[in-house]
């Protein structure tokens, strides 16, 4: 029971990630967005990794493929590989202070929008301009609030 | 790997595994069931490696990403809600005298163009006469259908705005999109409530068009800029101006012809290419439209096949409050 209502959070609050992410923004500030969805799967995976892994974050790529007519599979491969690597690191990562966790999380985001923009090389698709870099480093200030945010649901609705 | 040296480590790491997770019941069992991350991590790169290629080499995948789309749509309508509430409370709240003034405006404006209109009917009578005389089949024949844009923001770095019709009225894919001035661009993928527009200027988009003043054709390939198209198979010595306007010529066969879509804006001849560079601007303010028209063009020969004709004319049958235009 307990469990199963977990999850529905967890669920919702990646949902909540992927509509920040499609919300109508002003044009100026659309390069510099964070991913949400990201960082909310980060979280999920280093709090709780035995229930949010590599497939949770293929099955949020998907998903994202789907709200943002990429291709399918182009977000859902950085993504698994994202959840891959701090599915794996998740317990040296909770060791650090947060604005450290901030650092290591800059190169899983700049990792996923790489393999976002091989996956739009190698299909032919019309490669995205500079500004497409921007957002991780705008996402890594916006962490400790994340992680803070995320923390206090997680007490107060999982476990 | 680093599982095993993790294990290794003492103290910290074994109170992370307490604070994760409450009774290390529940731990267990998936630790020892089902494939380790690692395999889990190669089985989600060979899904998403094949999905990424049937999904951009083929056609198969257009149903399962339709249906993922409708399961996802509310997350869409929610995206668009703030947006949506504000015009309709901007709406509402409207001052009876703004009201007065639009509906003055709207009249006068109405019988300007219904001058203009029967004006057109004669002209395209005649225009029908004369083809007639010469023996060209030609249908201007057109319904339109209008829809608006919602504001969710797709890929940033591709040109696509998603609209409020899709195929339960009628829309399909590869069908043309107008707006009240030009060429937009070009339905690219449906669901039942939805449609996303892929617009004249992506990257990705070409479409054939005709300079009005000299009859040439070419074609206008998009720059992934918004006010910018390219065209960029015109030899050094044709006649193309600064200021000409490019209508389609209806040769792809997914835009009805004689729309306008830009007009150019520089001439560039290279004495030493193959090809000058033109650049054009979009007629339509790609960036600030709230509106579309979607165009059926009403001659059989010139549509996809007999199911998207049917699937075409019960659009405004089924009554939701459309614009359904007949033709002359």
């Amino acid at each position: 029971m307990d469990r199963r209502r977990g999850g529905l959070v967890i669920f919702i609050t990646m949902l909540i990630g992927v509509l920040l992410t499609i919300m109508p923004i002003p044009e100026w500030a659309r390069p510099f967005r964070p991913s949400w969805y990201i960082l909310v799967l980060i979280y999920w995976v280093m709090a709780l990794p035995q229930r949010v892994g590599v497939a949770s974050a293929w099955f949020l790529g998907i998903a994202m493929d789907v709200v943002s007519g990429t291709l399918l599979g182009q977000h859902a491969i950085g993504l698994s590989l994202v959840g891959y690597v701090v599915h794996q690191t998740h317990l040296r990562m909770r060791l650090f202070p947060l604005w450290q966790q901030s650092l290591m999380i800059l190169p899983l985001l700049l990792l996923e929008r790489a393999i976002g923009f091989w996956g739009m090389g190698i299909t032919h698709q019309p490669l995205p301009y500079f500004d497409y870099w921007l957002a991780p480093f705008v996402a890594i200030l916006f962490w400790p609030w994340v992680f803070i945010l995320m923390r206090d649901v997680r007490r107060r609705f999982v476990s | 790997m680093t599982q095993g040296i993790v294990m290794a480590m003492p103290g910290p790491a074994g109170a992370g595994v307490h604070i994760s997770c409450r009774g290390c019941l529940a731990i267990k069992p998936i630790f020892q069931q089902g494939p380790s991350p690692t395999a889990r991590l190669v089985l989600a790169f060979v899904a998403s490696a094949v999905l990424m290629a049937v999904d951009h080499r083929y056609d198969h995948l257009r149903v399962v990403r339709s249906t993922f789309a409708t399961l996802l749509y509310p997350l869409q309508w929610l995206a668009d809600s703030p947006i949506a509430l504000a015009e309709w409370a901007s709406e509402t709240l409207a001052s009876r005298r703004e009201l007065l003034w639009e509906n003055a405006h709207l009249a006068s404006e109405n019988l300007k163009l219904n001058a203009q209109q029967q004006k057109l009917l004669a002209l395209e009578a005649e225009n029908m006469r004369l083809r007639g005389l010469l023996g060209t089949s030609f249908k201007v024949g057109e319904r339109v259908l209008i829809a608006e844009l919602m504001a969710v923001d797709l890929a940033p770095y591709r040109q696509q705005v998603l609209v409020d019709k899709g195929s339960r009225s009628g829309v399909y894919v590869g069908q043309a999109v107008l707006d009240a001035d030009a060429v937009i661009g070009q339905v690219v993928e449906v669901t039942p409530f939805t449609a996303t527009v892929l617009m004249i200027t992506d990257a990705a988009h070409a479409l054939p068009v005709r300079n009005h003043r000299t009859g040439l054709r070419t074609i206008a390939v998009g720059t992934g800029k918004i006010r910018r198209l390219a065209l960029p198979y015109l030899p050094n010595n044709t006649d193309f101006q600064v200021g000409d306007l490019l209508v389609t010529s209806g040769m792809g066969r997914h835009f009805p012809a004689g729309y306008p879509v830009a007009r150019v804006v520089s001439v560039e001849r290279r004495p030493g290419a193959p090809f000058s560079a033109v650049i054009a601007e979009p007629i339509a303010r790609l960036d600030r439209i709230m509106e579309v028209l979607l165009v059926w063009s009403l001659d059989p020969s010139e549509r996809d096949g007999p199911a998207a004709l049917l699937e075409g004319e019960g659009g405004p049958a089924d009554g939701q409050g459309e614009e359904g235009e007949g033709d002359g």
